[in-house]
């Protein structure tokens, strides 16, 4: 098959440019894109990703595999695989470090803006604050999240805003926060993202949703902030 | 937060429902403009001016030539800030959608008063 893979090296290249590879996969198996990548770094050691539990848990190898993004480590070839021809691209909008691997910096500055830890201004208790087990399902769905940027990297508004708008995966975790029983801070929080910027870029296009490899969906929790909002200011 | 003085209402909750709230008026006016229309085939100007002389109606227009005016500017604003980056230029598109919105609405205005 053919493999078309975006390289780029600022020490030596000018520009970007794809490399295109031919391989043959061992036994024709349909194997994951990471260990395609695998085989194309036995090839050509110089090809830089990021990766690391291989089992879509620690969400290093998120990149654009034919137009898609996702984790290579659990995407079979037999998903994105058209014509015999794979097109593999770092994650869209975010600065390119070399090859596949992108500076994540815009992305972690955005989710640390909404403060993504439990504030809460009572007393300890001696053990641990307890949740009902329906308090606790309010969170599925939620914290799930591994902060890949598959989402946030696949959203027109991410792209045009880095700066402003908080992007799916920062705004999933915001109301992580804000639907936990043990967090105090719901209105500190809500005044922080009333802005046009932080949530009200979100169209719901819901790229992020196509995109999540956990099956999650931030557009639902955007609009639960929407409505808390809502239901504050009316 | 974000802040940004040339939105709006400054708080992106008050743009969003507003231009909610304005996009359920304009469709309320297409809606009522095109049964009229439909409902009236051979429509001349006595009718027209008469439907228009009529004080409801120029509530109604007025209400939505406002919304309208609302509506273009947070959609223009939106499309101003994501896709022109240079601070000057975005000022000035911002300036010239707003000049136009305002003579829209004193153009608006002056036509509904004067049938």
């Amino acid at each position: 098959m053919l493999v078309s893979v975006y390289r780029y090296n600022p020490e030596i290249d000018d520009a970007p440019y794809m490399q295109d590879i031919h391989i043959d996969i061992p036994g024709g198996k349909d194997i994951m894109v990471l260990d395609l990548l695998q085989l194309l770094k036995d090839k050509d050691p110089t090809l830089g990703y990021r990766r690391s539990c291989r089992e879509g848990v620690c969400g290093s190898d998120g990149m654009n595999m034919n137009g898609l993004n996702g984790l290579a480590c659990i995407t079979p070839l037999s998903d994105v695989v058209e014509s015999d021809k794979l097109v593999l691209r770092p994650l869209p909008g975010l600065p390119v470090i070399r090859d596949l691997v992108v500076d994540m910096t815009q992305f972690y500055t955005q989710y640390e803006k909404i403060k993504p830890f439990l504030l809460n201004d009572t007393p300890p208790p001696a053990i641990e604050r307890l949740q009902s087990p329906e308090e606790r399902a309010e969170i599925d769905g939620l914290y799930e999240c591994i902060l890949c940027a598959c989402c946030s990297t696949a959203c027109p508004s991410f792209w045009w805003n880095p700066d402003k708008f908080i992007g799916p995966s920062g705004l999933l975790q915001a109301y992580r926060f804000l639907a936990d029983s043990r967090d105090t801070a719901t209105e500190q929080r809500l005044a922080e993202l009333d802005d046009p910027f932080s949530v009200f870029r979100c169209h719901s296009i819901m790229n992020c949703v196509a995109v999540c490899p956990k099956g999650l969906n931030p557009t639902k929790a955007i609009g639960k902030i929407r409505n808390m909002l809502l239901a504050q200011a009316t | 937060m974000v802040t940004s003085i040339t939105s709006f209402g400054r708080s992106g909750l008050y743009d969003w429902m507003i231009q909610r709230v304005t996009a359920v008026v304009l469709l309320a006016f297409t809606v009522f403009m095109m049964g009229y229309m439909l409902l009236t085939p051979d429509l001349d100007y006595q009718q027209w001016s008469a439907l228009f002389e009529c004080t409801s109606m120029r509530i109604f227009t007025l209400l939505a030539l406002l919304s309208m005016a609302s509506h273009a500017w947070i959609g223009m604003w939106s499309i101003s800030t994501d896709y022109i980056k240079p601070t000057g230029i975005r000022f000035l598109f911002q300036a010239f959608c707003g000049l136009l919105t305002f003579i829209y609405v004193v153009w608006g205005i002056q036509i509904l008063w004067g049938v």
